[in-house]
């Protein structure tokens, strides 16, 4: 049935509750952009979140949407893909809800190369729970509704991306909704696992890293600056060759470490690698023509393990 | 041999080879026409605690193991004589348990002296392993390669312990050249090692032994071979004849053998084995994958579903088909044992997620029942779109019986119901398109596949309202909370009644025996025992304990004379329950939480003294190592 697809094919018609203002919003906007431009078809489009206000990201898609647990949206979006590799899956969160509560699931993820893309909104603070520091605030920053400064240290979320091993490592601004949503396909274009860190702003709980934060350093410069703009090559050429991956992980690295008056964002790291579906299908030839959903599990013949026991 | 069963077994330092010889010689037996059981104990540990591995030979089918021993095959001292140095308390050997006339064989590098055994009776078999070892590689040529050969002591052992028995050595040097197929020279050599020791035996002989044991006289040629199956396998078989596509897993005992056996399985029946980061990950991932439509099982032990709880909770709100939860219960809390047998996760299976969510929980008894369950569940789950609990346990899982064949012909899948489009999806329930959570007359919401055209849906772990969106309505809430629940009473009364329970054994007895799990086989071979000294008692085996089956198992306890719970745990979870759902308390119990399965004996001991001194609560363990 050939539907004629529109930006308004991607958007449900739920009432959303996000703050006004939200940096969400932008995300949320990009992806469907994001969609639209690759032109993939809503119902081949399955979205999972984790919980928070960028938990409730799929209800505002018109995609499949598996709005999931704290810190699981990575793994529950792992089994559908395994179990559908024809599936495009995208899997969202906060930083919180990646990094904390879920970063074992992002740190293993890497190491898979499943072909799916995961986007973290990174807003340092856990907004639904009204205010707590998230893994990303640094050491010594109060926001407005802290008690105190936190205590520790910030994670360095590329950095670690980095270490897991994700082909495709990417940071956007979520109020570059433009820039943003051509991010956000080449990640879900990137055969692998793709990862992008979005900075994202929360307007009600962190009154430090607002818009006017990103937009105006202290010399009245945009913070935010583009890595392909100072000529930054993220795509690792000759996948084979150790040292240049190691070059281009280190430079990646060393990238994710600029804060405060320069920001960069676009892709960080990009690199070819067998996905985990390539890998099972070398080894279970009907695997890669099919998804497992598509094989005949009817009238298994059992006699043979049977047999075996004899 | 008659009507008496003998039990051989090996006992040696984990790592040493015992699984290998026991399993050898217990086909060994079964190619004779025999019949066997077995079980293993070992220690959470690689290589050098104690572990050992007990073989019950009879001509007909037992269920369980016994105490009481006739050979010990020892592969160093503590088997024989206990820990030397116990800085508590600790087990005392195995030829403390040796029947009276019952056999040691052992390394004559063992002094051991008849006088400290205590015990005139015996027959003291040592056998120089080491020496026959070597003549073994000088025949092979391989005398440089001793070191790394020494395991074959195991086989010279079990071959002088076929002499003592009097059974067919060549049998067993057949299973062993069969087991080396493919490496024809080293199970020549290994053929060889145990004639080797057989002969030295033989000639040490220097009385009739009093339990022999042969082959079965066969009528024409070679009879029909018998499988030697674990629950592991049984459970695993069901799976994919069930059509499992995929199984998530993260190792922990005594669950990781099935996974690694579905595993080596994988390329043969197109399935896909994750070994995930933690459980937390294969509970979820394995929602995601019945969501997406594959029948989908993770396996794991107590620690392991500690951890799923959350997702069970998540399957069961938004009504995934699945996954199956296989626990394979071990002693805890906690680490606790965790390789030792216990029933303790029954309270903890029933209530499996925090607020009040349907899943399902059944327990099978014995390989076939583990096989009809494992293949049965995922028809539940995709019919009910719930999540779905299988218990087993250790004991289960690597205990071997004999069986002729797994019944597989009932077998027949049942997907459930799928949404079917019509000419116009969008059109549907006035414009709102498809809803995966209609609410229908019996509370099963046709459901489509992602990927699917025009059957969209949104799902989340908050309540939600038919479309599948965050809703805190209480008219919805309500209408939700009966739907969702709803489906286990549908369930309960689907559910064929013999697969919720079973009364075995004549209808009226003298006793009624109330079990669930994997205490079935020495229930009924107690039971057997029981009945030939003149007490009749029937077994009341439950089966589905979600929901559970309340009204029949009352109408069968009702009509008891006397009722006695047997479970292999502290609290008698299984006969609160029974108290909860129908208001009886069962008459008498007997727990078991020593770690160990009971044997045969300790559970006729038990129900004797139940019958004679009217005690409620009736203690039992024979302290086995």
């Amino acid at each position: 049935m050939a539907v004629k697809l529109d930006l308004k094919s991607y958007k449900s018609d739920v009432h959303n509750n996000w703050c006004p203002g939200c940096g969400d919003f932008g995300i949320l906007n990009a992806i469907q952009m994001a969609l639209f431009s690759l032109k993939i078809e809503p119902h081949r489009v399955a979205v999972f979140s984790g919980i928070g206000c960028s938990g409730k990201t799929p209800h505002y898609l018109n995609t499949y949407s598996f709005h999931t647990l704290h810190g699981r949206a990575v793994p529950t979006a792992t089994g559908a893909k395994i179990a559908n590799k024809d599936l495009t899956v995208l899997a969202v969160g906060g930083d919180g809800d990646g990094y904390g509560i879920g970063s074992g699931y992002f740190v293993n993820a890497g190491r898979r190369n499943l072909d799916f893309t995961y986007i973290v909104f990174n807003n340092g603070v856990y907004g639904l729970t009204k205010g707590q520091a998230s893994p990303t605030l640094a050491k010594g920053i109060k926001t407005r509704h802290l008690p105190e400064a936190t205590l520790l240290e910030g994670l360095n979320p590329i950095a670690l991306a980095i270490g897991a091993g994700y082909t495709f490592i990417a940071r956007g601004y979520a109020l570059d909704v433009r820039y943003l949503s051509n991010l956000i396909a080449q990640a879900i274009s990137h055969k692998g696992s793709a990862f992008m860190d979005v900075l994202q702003t929360c307007p009600t709980y962190n009154d430090l890293y607002t818009k006017e934060w990103f937009d105006h350093g202290s010399e009245g410069q945009s913070r935010i600056y583009k890595l392909e703009d100072t000529g930054y090559d993220p795509i690792v050429h000759d996948a084979n060759d150790p040292q240049e991956v190691i070059d281009k992980k280190l430079e990646a690295v060393r990238r994710s470490y600029e804060w405060g008056e320069q920001i960069p964002v676009g892709v960080y790291y990009k690199i070819d690698r067998p996905t985990y579906e390539d890998e099972l299908g070398r080894r279970r030839p009907s695997l890669a023509t099919k998804p497992i959903t598509e094989i005949d599990l009817n009238d298994r013949d059992i006699e043979p393990l049977c047999n075996a026991l004899r | 041999m008659g009507a008496r069963d003998v039990t051989w077994l090996i006992g040696g330092p984990q790592g040493g080879g015992i699984n290998v010889s026991a399993e050898a010689f217990a086909r060994a037996m079964v190619r004779g026409g025999l019949r066997v059981f077995s079980n293993i104990e070992y220690h959470s540990n690689i290589m050098g605690e104690h572990s050992y591995y007990r073989v019950r030979i009879s001509e007909e089918d037992r269920h369980s193991i016994l105490d009481r021993i006739n050979v010990v095959v020892a592969l160093d001292e503590e088997t024989l004589s206990g820990e030397p140095h116990p800085k508590f308390t600790a087990h005392p050997g195995h030829l403390a348990e040796l029947a009276p006339g019952g056999a040691a064989v052992y390394d004559a590098a063992i002094k051991l002296d008849p006088r400290e055994v205590g015990r005139d009776d015996l027959v003291l078999v040592p056998v120089p392993y080491l020496d026959i070892l070597r003549q073994t590689l000088r025949e092979f040529g391989k005398e440089d390669q001793l070191s790394r050969l020494r395991v074959m002591m195991n086989t010279i052992a079990v071959g002088a312990s076929i002499a003592v028995i009097d059974y067919d050595i060549n049998m067993f040097c057949n299973v062993i050249r069969d087991g080396f197929r493919g490496r024809r020279d080293i199970g020549e050599m290994n053929a060889r090692a145990s004639l080797l020791g057989y002969e030295y035996a033989r000639r040490a002989l220097k009385s009739d032994f009093p339990y022999t044991v042969h082959p079965k006289p066969s009528q024409n040629g070679e009879p029909p071979r018998p499988m030697l199956i674990r629950g592991m396998h049984a459970c695993a078989f069901g799976k994919i004849k069930a059509g499992l596509g995929m199984q998530t897993y993260y190792p922990i005992s005594p669950a990781t053998d099935e996974s690694v056996f579905l595993e080596t399985q994988q390329r043969n029946y197109d399935m896909v084995v994750v070994q995930t980061e933690d459980e937390i990950s294969a509970i979820n991932m394995a929602v995601g994958a019945a969501h997406a439509g594959v029948r989908v099982a993770t396996s794991t032990s107590g620690p392991g579903a500690s951890l799923m709880v959350e997702g069970i909770g998540f399957a069961a709100i938004t009504e995934a088909p699945g996954p199956v939860v296989f626990i394979w219960q071990r002693g805890g809390p906690s680490t606790g044992l965790p390789t030792r047998e216990e029933q303790a996760d029954l309270r903890f299976a029933l209530q499996l997620a925090h607020g009040e969510a349907p899943h399902l929980v059944v327990a099978p008894g014995d390989p076939q029942e583990a096989f009809d369950d494992s293949f049965e569940v995922f028809n539940w789950t995709d019919r009910y779109q719930l999540p779905a609990v299988v218990m087993l346990d250790k004991y289960l899982s690597t205990a071997f019986w004999t069986i002729d064949n797994l019944d597989t012909s009932k077998c027949k899948i049942d997907r459930g119901m799928y949404w079917q489009p019509n000419g116009n999806p969008a059109a549907e329930n006035d414009g709102l398109g498809y809803l995966r959570y209609q609410f229908t007359e019996n509370g099963i919401s046709p459901r489509s596949i992602p990927g699917q055209e025009g059957g969209i849906f949104w799902t989340t772990t908050d309540e939600h309202d038919p479309q599948g969106h965050i809703t805190e309505d209480p008219i919805n809430r309500i209408k939700m909370m009966e739907k969702r629940m709803g489906k286990l009473d549908l369930a309960l009364r689907e559910i064929p009644v013999d697969r919720q329970f079973q009364l075995q054994g004549p209808a009226e007895a003298d006793l009624t025996i109330v079990g669930w799990g994997s205490t079935k086989g020495s229930i009924l071979d107690a039971m057997a025992e029981l009945s030939s000294k003149g007490l009749t008692c029937n077994y009341l085996q439950i089966r589905l304990l979600r929901p559970f089956p309340a009204d029949g198992v009352a109408k069968i306890l009702k009509a008891a004379r006397r009722t006695v719970l047997v479970e292999n745990n502290y609290t008698c979870q299984l006969g609160n329950l029974i108290r909860e759902t129908t208001g009886i308390s069962l008459d008498h119990e007997i727990p078991k939480y020593d770690g160990r399965p009971f044997s045969q004996e300790e559970l006729v001991e038990a129900l004797t003294k139940v019958i004679e001194s009217g005690e409620k609560r009736v203690f039992v363990s024979h302290l086995s190592a």
